[in-house]
């Protein structure tokens, strides 16, 4: 067995061996922040949304904000597990399983925010009970769950070999529990070859799959705004741009959390500045399209400048939202693309500070296309506004808590990352390579 | 069932020799081998399992139904139904300038509805002329014909009925306001926090058509009185207009009434201009307007303002509670 292979299997089943002080740290603090967020959320059931900062004329806040972006960053798992899969991008593999994680964890805190958002939360089996299927609310439930269980199918597949791994070297080196359910989810995985052809199509299947899911949820996320007659919402182009943010997100998202399990498990033999490199690549290629969303949208509004027009543009262009909107516009989407451009700054740090400006500028950018939207009076009134409260400001805060412990308790008890694939695929570059090499010397025989 | 495809897809791209491989794999050591009678019961038990999934709901919907109002099931049979509508003669609005009060249309609705602070069902909003001066708009909810806040609701909560307006089940609606941000006149309105709930109505039994008492987290709006007028009576609103500006009636005959004279609707809207608020957008409103500023009551258009609504009745609830911002 080559040394790489050994040492990547080390790397991997390290976070399962050894549990350090600073891990219960992080998850003490977590757990204290959830906590808390959990008390907010007592007042609120026991006052009503009253403890909000929302009212009649901005009726959603803070609540839908984290639910879209939630919801938008879980597409970081699609794009790199089932786009680049598809596309045979092969560098992909020692990201992929992270990539994974982020799906399925902030699809659970996204849809934990709809019920957050509720004022009814006791009635919320009334969607099922008596659900519509005209309603756009209906067709998030339904889009979010099945992205939800294709997800952890897709997390999950994969992982078989790699928990496979984890039962038979974990065997005796850890609690009784994990190893039971490492035997469980292997489902007997022995490495067969019948195994491995059954293991290969059913990703296949599920790759091909999980495209249209995933580009169908952020769709109809934004259709929860453009099918209302809101006329900063009102935009064919809105769930393309909602798509779009949420790869975009979704890129910054893994990028961070890369950077931050690279240096806690000191992967960096494994996570290298090219795996950066190239997904800062796409973040930056990204933040061009929604570069030209963003024109698209205000272009053909802003020429016409119909009634009513004018309102949302000097709100977003120049008055109360203009530092959110300039902050996302130019931190969010042309910095990125310039830093990116400059060799020099196409070290770790310069992309991991890019993807930090993206996934601020996309979270302020899902909160001002709700409360803007909703802002613009609708008849001759005073415009109101909105500022959020403690509670809503807690429950937010607890629900990157949340986010966050979810996948520390991943990393802690699945293989972080790909190895059967990374060993499949490094073996299968070796063999061509060698077979190429074969090749060039028997040619080179022939023709001499 | 997304769940077994893949499994399913692999099993049949399988040679003879693998398929018995993955039983093995699938179902190690102890667990007994699929055979053909296994197979069927599973089969079984599928269709059992696709069975409840289409009856339990439809059970549960019939156990927790509303018992029908009794609206629909009085009516003799062939009669026609009533197209109940409104008409707000603008001429004669002047915002209760003239008798010095807030406006009377919307307190005497405050006060008959029990509606909590701040929800104004029938709000006068203040819209600037062309030219100089304001008029002055009361604007109850429009009930649409095509309502955006029925299309979006994802319970059902909020329907049509038959005689027109659009009514809201306090007991069905789930609280995700996704009707206040469909609907373009901004006339719904949320229960924030504990409703206050005066004595009287503390011991009513709960009716969507009234409203009353008011449920915590719920949405809320202008019902069109439509016990009122079953009963002969004209709705809060127009009973405390003192200008007679408001008239109500039924499409389907023709006729309204302001509670003083009784006018043709189609020739009172086709000889005044009638109108309707953002009648571009197709909602199909059922409130109609007549043009003007007031003039009738002798109101000079540059005399702007009114003053502000209270909420007097609030007073009596135990522990009321305000939610304007």
């Amino acid at each position: 067995m080559s040394t790489w292979r050994e040492e990547l299997e080390e790397a991997t089943l390290e976070p399962a061996r050894t549990t350090t002080r600073n891990y219960y740290l992080v998850i003490g603090v977590l757990l204290a922040v959830i906590a808390w967020a959990l008390y907010a959320y007592f007042v609120q059931l026991r006052d009503g949304l009253v403890v909000t900062g929302m009212s009649d004329r901005i009726s959603w806040g803070l609540y839908i904000t984290m639910f879209v972006f939630f919801i938008g960053i879980s597409h970081a798992g699609t794009l790199i597990s089932a786009i680049l899969r598809v596309a045979n991008a092969t560098w992909r593999t020692p990201v992929t399983r992270m990539a994974e994680f982020i799906t399925a964890v902030a699809l659970m805190t996204g849809a934990l925010f709809v019920i957050v958002d509720l004022g009814r939360p006791d009635r919320f089996l009334h969607v099922l009970i008596y659900g519509r299927w005209q309603s756009p609310i209906v067709w998030d439930v339904t889009a979010v769950t099945i992205y939800l269980t294709a997800s952890l199918l897709y997390l999950y597949l994969p992982m078989i070999p790699d928990l496979a791994f984890f039962r038979d070297r974990l065997k005796g080196q850890v609690a009784g529990w994990k190893s039971s359910l490492y035997r469980i989810l292997a489902i007997n995985w022995k490495g067969t070859d019948g195994q491995k052809q059954q293991l290969h199509s059913s990703i296949s299947i599920m790759m091909i799959l999980i495209i249209p899911i995933a580009v169908s949820v952020h769709t109809v996320v934004s259709w929860i705004f453009a099918m209302t007659l809101r006329e900063a919402w009102n935009s064919a182009i809105f769930g393309f741009f909602f798509v779009a943010g949420a790869i975009f997100s979704g890129i910054a998202s893994l990028i961070i959390m890369m950077a931050l399990l690279r240096r806690v498990y000191r992967l960096e033999n494994f996570l290298t500045l090219q795996h950066f490199r190239y997904l800062g690549f796409l973040m930056a290629a990204m933040a061009g399209v929604m570069l030209y969303a963003n024109i698209s949208e205000y272009v053909t509004a802003g020429f016409k400048f119909e009634e009513g027009s004018e309102f949302i543009f000097r709100q977003l262009f120049v008055a109360e939202f203009a530092p959110y909107f300039w902050f996302y516009l130019i931190g969010g989407l042309i910095f990125p693309i310039v830093l990116m451009s400059i060799r020099r700054m196409r070290s770790i740090g310069g992309i991991v500070t890019a993807a930090v400006f993206v996934a601020v500028a996309m979270w302020v950018e899902r909160y001002f296309i709700v409360v803007t939207g909703l802002r613009a009076p609708l008849l001759p009134y005073e415009p109101a506004n909105y500022a959020p409260t403690w509670v809503e400001w807690s429950i937010t805060a607890g629900g990157f808590a949340f986010f966050a412990l979810l996948v520390t308790l991943f990393v802690k008890i699945f293989p972080i990352m790909a190895v059967y694939e990374i060993v499949e695929e490094r073996e299968g570059q070796e063999t061509s390579h060698r077979a190429y090499e074969a090749e060039i010397a028997s040619s080179g025989s022939l023709t001499q | 069932m997304l769940a077994l495809m893949p499994l399913a897809a692999a099993r049949a791209s399988m040679t003879r020799h693998n398929r018995r491989e993955f039983k093995t794999w699938l179902f190690a050591d102890g667990v007994r081998s699929v055979d053909r009678r296994t197979a069927l019961r599973l089969f079984g038990v599928a269709a059992v399992f696709g069975g409840v999934t289409q009856v339990v709901p439809r059970t549960l919907r019939t156990a927790l139904a509303q018992t029908p109002t009794a609206q629909t099931n009085e009516l003799p049979l062939r009669a026609r139904t009533r197209q109940w509508t409104m008409i707000i003669d603008l001429r004669s609005c002047d915002g209760c300038q003239s008798i010095g009060l807030p406006p009377q249309c919307t307190t005497a609705c405050i006060e008959g509805h029990f509606t909590p602070d701040p929800m104004q069902w029938i709000e006068v909003f203040e819209h600037e002329l062309p030219g100089d001066g304001t008029r002055f708009i009361p604007t109850p909810c429009q009930q649409c014909q095509n309502p955006p806040c029925v299309n979006v609701c994802p319970v059902a909560a909020t329907f049509s009925t038959p005689e027109g307006p659009v009514l809201i089940d306090q007991d069905r609606c789930i609280g995700c306001r996704i009707c206040m941000a469909a609907c373009p006149y901004d006339r719904r309105f949320f229960n924030w926090g504990d409703p206050p709930v005066p004595p009287e109505a503390l011991l009513a039994d709960y009716d969507l058509e009234l409203q009353v008492p008011a449920r915590k987290g719920t949405v809320m709006k202008c019902d069109f009185c439509p016990d009122m007028v079953r009963s002969g009576t004209l709705p809060y609103c127009i009973q405390g207009c003192p200008h007679s500006a408001i008239y109500y009636g039924d499409l389907e005959e023709d006729y309204a009434t302001n509670g003083r004279e009784l006018v043709s609707i189609s020739r009172f809207l086709a000889n005044n201009d009638g109108f309707r608020l953002k009648e571009e957008l197709g909602t199909q409103p059922r409130v109609f307007y007549i043009p003007g500023h007031g003039e009738e009551v002798g109101r000079d258009p540059t005399n702007t303002g009114f003053l502000p609504i209270r909420w007097p009745w609030t007073r009596l609830a135990e522990g009321s509670a305000r939610w304007d911002r």
